[in-house]
């Protein structure tokens, strides 16, 4: 994807300003549905994210499995577990204040230590291909996860009869 | 001689048989399985003993000794190894012909006498225990093998004490026999370790061949003024001296006829308290290099003697009385060891003169035990008083209780005389003071046997109206009357020609001076005892009222049990374990009750912590991460 | 490719404190899983980012958020189960009920 620097600088400035924005609103609404919908805005402007680092791959794998499927499950699991239009429940005032102080703390201490490193500057390069990805993910060399990639795949398996097994009747 | 081992092999297959069938096998089964085993026992035993004496003599005449099996079990340095082995000598053998010999007498006793006994298999079980326990002990190549073959005879002498368990009395007697005993090991086993450490070796070959090397390597080494090797074998004296109940460790054997009859003239009778006298005489060379040793086993053994002669003459339980009685006659093997000042052939002639009496002495003392048993078998008493005129009602018992007591009176031509001559003649040639002593002793011994005889099968007639005795059983009899041949004949073995203190042959002849002596003193105090209990009177009575103090304090044991009692608990528990139990349990359970206390008070301060709730402990998690985070970044960066 | 890579970190900062926010002032479990999930989105942009810009010539932070987001996925579907079984338990899903671990 060949953009213009100053689309590029646009297109990046909207999806920032969209995530930020969806992410506190996400967190503060009072309304769960709202809040899951929310979260997909965040979620696709992030795939937004991938696609301008030139990751499309990992791109479409946030649409397709956070986008598509969980946020599927969270749509899924509210509508069983609240009624239509009921506002949950918020900690106190108090409680929300200290949470904002900790938060704002903590993003503090991390913008801090973020601002006053060096980081080394890098040539770009060129980006590996799909292909490149898909011998990574499959192969058994150095930097390259066979392993690691069965275990996830035996992972979801363990977790979908997991799945089953905790959420079914008895 | 490789089948030697079986002597070893039999008895414990047999234990384990009988033990672990138990109450599956019928008690008769048991009985005779028991028996059989140990009849082949025996005759691999004579057999031993005849392939082992008649064997060519080497060039110094010494009979060689024998290793015919051996297998190192733990090896500690290049030198120090224990070995389990087999280890045959004059002694050893000899020793094994006594043991079978009496072992197999009473397996055939019991099967009349324990007859419809309750745990008959058990004690049955616990005989073949015993006596491979015994065996064990000695042939043992090594004082390490000896020392556990040793404990295993202390349990299974506790086992058949206690073989009556439901009975207090007999439970409070295995358990005094089994702590008197251990405590005088603990000195044994003090005694081996010193001795080891000084000569590097268990073995009993090497420790015998060089026994001066232990004075060489313990040069300098002294403590209280005796040297370490003094200190050794006094220690394992004194183990010795707590099997052959010597004075003042006898307190257990008078306790311990609450076992079965036949258990008290196996055990404590005929082998396992000579295990003392047969220590002393293993180890007899090592012991040449300490004469002061030997003065002192002398002097506890002369001193057991009279002590022991003195309590019999009043004990009434006739059970008692022979335990004196052996004391007393253990006593004189200690005193012929003690007196055998070195390993030539003629001052050394107690050792010959100890071993001699200790087999004479196994013969005639299991025969009057198991006379006893068949006394106590035909009128169900212990008692004196409740005997009286026997003699028409058990005539073989009679006969054969009258040559064992001729035996230990030392009446010609029966066994005891001899060995009893060579025992004063050793005595008198080394000390006349001593001479004269056991001279008194051996008087007392005739005349408390006599009491014992005369008040049994004289005394009174009976009134047999409610119960009349009657003579024991076959099985009974033939061991009495096959100990009795025994006791007749053993006297003209010629027994210094097989055992000596060095292994050459040794002519036994009496001293006329000294067995006329004995002979008159015995057959005086046989007279006097006639005299006195031969019918029914009242000069005993009023004797006995004459010295009132004297026969009461013998009669107590001279309140040597009491002693021990004021010193175990008034001293050792008050003084000594109630500070320590105070100690123990206040400031020992105190520490760690207090961290169990503080423990308890700081958890449940800190169990607010635990809240359950997610966000709180998230929260934690966030403020730690910051903390770090910023510390990080103050430090670090 | 002019932004600079610190303008996508602070982007992933916001993201991942509104997630902490959400976590610790949110009484609803499904609401604290979807503050989660916006922690685990900022992670894996950190990820792709590190990657992209300071090791440009290798894949292993991309195939790291591969695998964060398959995880993800997994844990979503364990923890939304057990959600739905408290649910058919207590009727609610508030974390503030679930105390029964306490000491």
């Amino acid at each position: 994807m060949e953009l213009l620097p100053l689309a590029q600088q646009a297109i990046f400035y909207l999806l920032a300003i969209v995530i930020v924005v969806c992410s506190i609103l996400a967190v503060t609404t009072r309304r769960i549905l709202r809040a899951a919908t929310y979260l997909l805005f965040v979620l696709l402007s992030t795939a937004g994210i991938y696609f301008m680092l030139d990751y499309t791959f990992l791109g479409s794998v946030q649409i397709a499995v956070y986008a598509g499927g969980i946020l599927v499950l969270f749509v899924f699991s509210i509508l069983l577990t609240s009624k239509p239009g009921e506002c949950t429940e918020e900690k106190s005032i108090k409680q929300r204040i200290l949470g904002l102080v900790a938060a704002i703390a903590g993003a503090a201490v991390c913008a801090y230590a973020l601002f006053t490193y060096k980081w080394p500057e890098i040539e770009t390069q060129e980006i590996q291909s799909i292909n490149d990805i898909g011998h990574a993910l499959i192969g058994m060399d150095k930097f390259q996860y066979l392993l690691p990639f069965e275990a996830v795949s035996v992972l979801l398996l363990a977790c979908i009869i997991g799945a089953i097994m905790i959420a079914r009747k008895r | 001689m490789e089948y030697t081992v079986f002597i070893l092999a039999l008895p414990l297959a047999m234990f384990l048989l009988l033990g672990l069938l138990d109450s599956k096998l019928k008690p008769r089964v048991a009985g005779i399985l028991g028996t059989m085993g140990m009849t082949v026992c025996t005759a691999l035993a004579y057999l031993t003993a005849y392939q082992f004496f008649t064997q060519p003599r080497n060039a110094e005449g010494v009979i060689p000794s024998q290793v015919p099996f051996n297998v190192e079990w733990l090896r500690f340095t290049e030198h120090l190894h224990i070995d389990l082995g087999i280890y045959l000598d004059p002694i050893s053998v000899m020793m094994l012909v006594v043991i079978t010999t009496v072992s197999l007498m009473v397996h055939i006793y019991s099967l009349g006498y324990m007859h419809g006994e309750k745990g008959f298999q058990r004690y049955y079980a616990f005989l073949s225990l015993f006596s491979m326990s015994m065996l064990g002990l000695v042939v043992a190549t090594n004082i390490f093998q000896m020392y556990i073959f040793w404990e295993l005879v202390g349990v299974s002498s506790f086992l058949l004490i206690g073989f009556y368990y439901t009975k207090p009395s007999a439970v409070a007697a295995s358990k005094k026999a089994f702590i008197v005993t251990r405590f005088a090991d603990l000195g044994f086993l003090i005694g081996i370790l010193i001795l080891s450490f000084f000569t590097k070796t268990f073995d009993f070959a090497t420790l015998t061949a060089n026994p001066t090397a232990i004075i060489s390597e313990s040069a300098g080494a002294t403590f209280l003024g005796c040297s370490v090797a003094s200190w050794a074998l006094a220690l394992i004296f004194m183990g010795g001296a707590g099997k052959s109940a010597m004075f003042p460790l006898h307190i257990w054997l008078p306790d311990a006829m609450e076992g079965p009859t036949p258990v008290s003239a196996l055990i404590h009778a005929a082998t396992m308290v000579v295990a003392g006298v047969y220590l002393v005489a293993r180890l007899f060379p090592v012991y040449c290099v300490t004469p002061e040793v030997l003065d002192l086993i002398t002097t506890v053994g002369a001193i057991t003697a009279l002590y022991a002669a003195i309590v019999a003459c009043v004990q009434t339980d006739i059970k008692r009385v022979l335990a004196f009685s052996t004391i007393s006659q253990i006593a004189f093997m200690i005193v012929a060891l003690g007196v055998a000042s070195d390993t030539n052939l003629h001052t050394g002639l107690g050792y010959m003169a100890s071993m001699f009496h200790l087999f004479t002495h196994a013969m005639f003392k299991a025969l009057l035990f198991l006379g006893a048993g068949a006394i106590i078998h035909a009128v169900h008493s212990n008692e004196m008083a409740d005997m009286g005129g026997l003699r028409k009602y058990m005539p073989i018992t009679h006969i054969t209780f009258l040559i064992a007591c001729l035996a230990i009176a030392g009446i010609p031509p029966f066994s005891g005389f001899f060995s009893k001559d060579e025992i004063l003649t050793a005595v008198m040639e080394k000390s006349t003071f001593w001479g004269v002593w056991m001279t008194v002793v051996a008087g007392l011994t005739a005349f408390y046997m006599f009491r014992l005889y005369f008040r049994i099968f004289w005394w009174k007639d009976t009134d047999c109206s409610h119960h009349t005795p009657h003579e024991a059983p076959a099985t009974m009899t033939l061991p009495l009357i096959f100990l009795a041949l025994v006791t007749c004949v053993a006297g003209f073995i010629p027994f210094g020609e097989l055992v000596s203190v060095n292994g050459e042959p040794y002519h036994i002849h009496l001293n006329w001076s000294v067995a006329t002596t004995s002979i008159i003193v015995a057959v005086c105090a046989i007279l006097l005892a006639t005299w006195l209990y031969m019918k029914e009177n009242k000069k005993p009575t009023a004797m006995a009222n004459a010295t009132r103090t004297l026969h009461t304090a013998a009669y107590r044991r001279f309140y040597i049990d009491e002693i021990y009692l004021f010193v175990t608990h008034k001293i050792i528990f008050g003084l000594i374990s109630r500070p320590i139990a105070w100690f123990d349990r206040h400031i020992i359970d105190g520490t760690m009750d207090m961290f169990a206390h503080v423990t308890q008070w700081v958890s449940a301060r800190i169990k607010g912590l635990q809240s359950g709730s997610i966000q709180a402990y998230v929260w934690i998690l966030i403020v730690g991460t910051l903390l770090i985070a910023t510390l990080t970044i103050c430090y670090c960066l | 490719m002019e932004t600079p890579m610190i303008y996508y970190i602070v982007l992933s900062l916001v993201m991942f404190f509104a997630g902490v926010y959400g976590f610790i002032t949110r009484k609803n479990m499904l609401m604290m899983l979807i503050s989660i999930e916006l922690m685990l989105n900022a992670v894996d942009i950190n990820f792709a980012v590190f990657n992209r810009f300071l090791f440009p010539g290798q894949m292993e932070g991309m195939i790291f958020s591969i695998f964060a987001i398959a995880i993800a996925a997994a844990e979503t579907a364990i923890a939304i189960a057990i959600i739905i079984n408290i649910y058919r338990h207590i009727s609610n899903i508030d974390a503030d009920n679930l105390d029964d671990m306490k000491y």
